[in-house]
């Protein structure tokens, strides 16, 4: 095992990467005794994560590895390293459900090869603070890459292809950057859904079904998405027949839709090239467009303050779906529009706008306004950079400025409650005999003497007949198991 | 020597004081709780270390909780106790909360459908009351939003405790040691049925169960869980079998409303759930998803007892959307439920997972005595020909669920299969 060296310095950042370099900065200096594991073919990625310390890299050479590898640790990095064109490959043979799963806070993935899986490539699960980038994943079933209830991400620089669902997924999160991906050949190729705070830039989307899509999914448990920026993004050709499973959202998409605003509110759609797509270039439409999700009360279906600026598009709409060519022949044409507000979209309630509306083919926009009206204008004015009003451009990132708060418990007596309510309270109450003895007695056993009881606690042996063995409590820290135990002792009810 | 003795004083004095004044209720809050300042019973977890994304309760092993009722007195929770296994709040003075809510079988009462007074069946299956502090939609159908709305429905349900408001007021009124309980407890002139209400939403949200082993996983202790149940922890949180999609950490709900399509029993119609009750017909066989904390104990399951064992519960999900959909029916099924191919050896490590969600460290104690002098109120347990026999257990063994059940949590947590 080594010292590291500050080696992620080398790892490519974009150009839009200086937050992230920051925040991985200050990561490592909290830690700066963190180790570098190195993995070879024929190790397991999993013990090198189980024997890592947070803060620790994981650096995985090239090779197949066929494996599901779980982090439930925070700040764990699992670090690829390719040489000559040979790519470290997570390989699931259809047999396997998830190449990697996380929890832990401060989680990175980058430069692996990710093929075959039935569910995932890389799927987080309330993982704050987490990049994921330079991945390369083929055919990995359900989603490519799937962060869910996580907070301040980047989803960068990672090719993506085969999916039956959606490629990329931000589900139910905040505050999350999805740059400079490739994502083609799949049902959808980004979608944020029930998120907020997205910038979604740069990214090449093209032959999927539905190219970018914005969504509020009823029935989750968080209900809204918002403040999405979807700019400067390629979105062509997702003429793609839909491959999804019958029944998962995405199979009612039309092939041929270059963006899919589902009921998602506050988007803001600029500076895109969007050609090609054979249904519509972009389909602002409310929850009713897929008919067959049960309703939710807690769930607004429409959505509000779209915003469509300027994006080039041409030579959308060749050979649209059924209902949408039925659409365009009320207004006697059987190709498809670059824009469609669809059901409750159209209506003016909803406050969307597009600008340049003449320069487009479009259907239901006729109730919209005119984004670059002053107060659309003035919204994004800037004070240093007046020529940018009307524009995101002074918008560099949906991420956060400091990471999200870590979920870390502090060695002092507030942080000595939590554990002892967590772990010691499930087998002891100050007066009533449960699995182990009441506090009360273990008091007049220790009067005083908390450290007694915290050098106990960590490898306890059997003391009372009547009583199971303790199990050892060697996970906490010694200066934990001395607050625990003090704390124990101030207990008088 | 010095330790034993004060040990027999302390032991002494609390049995003496039961003898003497029975009904006293109790100064300290349940285990899950503890006295804040002002005297009132706040949750202590190690859970309220972590946050949620909007105070939700929904994420991943290090997620906050949804937020909780608490904040009740002990005395008031202790007076919730009584009423909580008093049949006296029945209309026939036979059934309690407890018959359908028992500790001894996780807070159900292990049958596919409970029984009300007289003996009438009810159309649902009694859902467990583990952790109800934290659920913001009650009952299978989500149709109510609180406890205190929750729990009148029971109570005064022709087929439940067939009670009526100003009969169980008077019943109550009129009885002296509970008289004296409630003004200890409230310190009001006068007993209110809000007053009833409050004492046993107080109770309800004691039942606590946030400290199994799945728990001290969560929390960072890798070696509670064996490999065959992290196995099973990883099926669980797939998007292949997709459990956790619904099934959310840290109660292992997302209380929401979802479609599955499970058979019903025996030819019984289709149950159309909230699509009933809310009216909003795209709902029809809709039910909030359970929690899953204590699912082991809690057998049969679904909202009908659908399924015997969690075995079968696991494999209906692998059976094909729509599989056991009645002909005829239209229902707008999740779009979670697919066909996800789960082999029997992942079926096995879901059901060894679920088993490590088991915890009644802090099951309540099962009153000796009632103010009203019944026996408390509990399951009558299926006999053997699978028909229900009613029998009720006499006074002095009431405890013993409580007590048996400790050492079976004690044996769960302390030996974790497979560790070293």
């Amino acid at each position: 095992m080594t010292i590291s060296q500050p080696t992620f310095l080398l790892s490519p950042l974009s150009h839009f990467g200086f937050k992230t370099l920051a925040i991985l900065l200050a990561c490592a200096m909290s830690n700066s005794y963190a180790a570098v594991h190195d993995v070879r073919e024929g190790d397991s990625i999993q013990a090198a994560v189980e024997a890592a310390a947070p803060g620790d890299i994981i650096q995985v050479h090239p090779g197949l590895y066929r494996e599901t590898v779980y982090v439930d640790k925070d700040d764990i990095t699992l670090r690829g390293v390719v040489e000559d064109g040979e790519w470290p490959n997570l390989e699931g043979d259809k047999q396997l459900n998830d190449a990697i799963l996380y929890s832990g806070n401060g989680f990175t993935v980058e430069w692996f090869k990710i093929t075959n899986y039935k569910g995932n490539a890389i799927m987080g699960q309330a993982g704050n603070n987490f990049s994921i980038r330079n991945n390369w994943v083929v055919d990995t079933g359900v989603y490519g890459i799937f962060p869910e209830f996580g907070e301040n991400g980047l989803i960068e620089n990672n090719v993506l292809s085969g999916i039956e669902d959606a490629a990329i997924y931000v589900g139910m999160s905040d505050y999350i950057d999805v740059r400079n991906n490739r994502v083609f050949d799949n049902v959808a190729g980004i979608e944020i859904e029930n998120s907020r705070h997205a910038l979604v830039e740069g990214n090449i989307a093209h032959n999927n079904t539905g190219g970018i899509l914005v969504f509020i999914t009823p029935g989750l448990p968080i209900k809204t998405s918002f403040d999405a920026i979807v700019r400067r993004n390629t979105i062509i050709n997702n003429n793609t027949p839909n491959f999804a499973i019958p029944g998962s959202l995405v199979a009612g998409i039309p092939s041929g839709t270059g963006m899919l605003i589902l009921a998602g509110d506050d988007v803001i759609v600029e500076d895109n090239i969007i050609t090609g797509n054979n249904t519509a270039g972009i389909i602002v439409t409310s929850q009713d467009f897929a008919t067959d999700v049960a309703g939710d009360p807690d769930s607004d279906p429409n959505p509000d303050r779209v915003q469509i600026r300027d994006n080039v598009m041409f030579d959308n709409g060749n050979d649209p779906a059924t209902e949408v060519k039925a659409l365009m022949l009320t207004q006697f044409s059987t190709t498809g529009p670059d824009i469609l507000a669809y059901k409750g979209a159209a209506h003016a309630d909803r406050e969307s706008c597009i600008s340049r509306k003449s320069a487009y083919r479009t259907f239901g926009l006729g109730d919209w306004g005119d984004c670059n009206s002053p107060t659309v204008r003035a919204a994004d004015a800037v004070d240093s950079a007046p020529a940018l009003a009307g524009t995101t451009r002074a918008v560099n990132t949906k991420m956060l400025a400091e990471p999200a708060a870590p979920r870390v418990i502090t060695v002092d007596a507030d942080g000595a409650k939590l554990v002892y309510q967590g772990i010691c309270a499930g087998c002891h109450t100050y007066n009533v005999r449960m699995i182990g003895p009441p506090v009360m007695a273990i008091k007049a056993q220790y009067g005083e003497d908390a450290s007694a009881i915290a050098q106990y606690i960590a490898a306890p042996e059997k003391k009372r007949p009547d009583f199971p063995t303790m199990p050892p409590q060697n996970h906490l820290s010694e200066d934990m198991r001395l607050e625990v135990a003090k704390y124990m002792l101030t207990l008088n009810k | 020597m010095r330790i034993l003795l004060f040990l027999w004083l302390t032991l002494t004095a609390a049995s003496s004081a039961t003898a003497l004044e029975p009904f006293e209720l109790s100064t300290f809050c349940p285990p899950a709780l503890r006295l804040d300042e002002t005297g009132h019973c706040k949750l202590h977890s190690q859970y309220l270390a972590y946050d949620s994304l909007y105070g939700k309760g929904v994420g991943g092993p290090k997620t906050g909780l949804p937020p909780v009722r608490d904040g009740f007195t002990p005395q008031q929770i202790d007076l919730g106790r009584y009423l909580f296994f008093d049949p006296l709040l029945s209309q026939n003075g036979e059934v309690a909360c407890s018959t359908c809510h028992d500790p001894a079988l996780g807070l159900s009462d292990g049958k596919r459908l409970s029984i009300g007074v007289q003996g009438t069946e009810i159309a649902r299956s009694a859902p467990s009351l583990w952790n109800v502090a934290f659920l913001q939609k009650l009952l299978w159908d989500g149709s109510k939003k609180s406890l205190e709305a929750q729990l009148q429905g029971p109570l005064y349900a022709d087929n439940e405790m067939g009670n009526d408001p100003v009969t169980l007021l008077a019943t109550l009124q009129s009885n002296a040691a509970y008289a004296a309980m409630f003004k200890a407890a409230f310190e009001e002139d006068s007993l209110t049925l809000d007053q009833v209400y409050t004492a046993l939403v107080a109770f309800e949200s004691s039942l606590i169960s946030l400290n199994s082993r799945y728990d001290l996983y969560a929390h960072g202790v890798h070696d509670a869980l064996n490999p065959q149940e992290k196995q099973g922890l990883n099926v669980f949180r797939s998007f292949v079998a997709r459990c956790a999609e619904c099934h959310t950490p840290p109660l292992f709900s997302n209380q929401q409303i979802a479609v599955l399509g499970v058979p019903e029993r025996n030819g019984r119609p289709l149950d159309p759930g909230a699509g009933a009750s809310s009216g909003d017909t795209s709902q029809r066989g809709g039910f909030k998803v359970p929690s899953l904390r204590n699912v082991a104990l809690t057998a049969p399951y679904m909202h009908a007892g659908n399924f015997d064992s969690l075995r079968e519960a696991a494999a209906f999900y692998t059976g094909g959307r729509g599989h056991a959909v009645p002909e005829g029916e239209d229902l707008r099924l999740h779009w979670h439920i697919w066909n996800p191919e789960l082999t029997d050896d992942e079926l096995d490590r879901l059901v060894d997972f679920l088993h490590t969600l088991t915890d009644q460290a802090f099951l309540p104690e099962i009153p000796n005595q009632l103010p009203s002098g019944l026996p408390p109120g509990r399951a009558a347990r299926l006999a053997p020909e699978g028909k229900t026999a009613l029998h009720r257990h006499s006074n002095n063994n009431t405890q013993s669920a409580a007590q048996t059940a400790a050492p079976l949590a004690a044996q769960l947590r302390a030996q974790p299969k497979a560790l070293p």
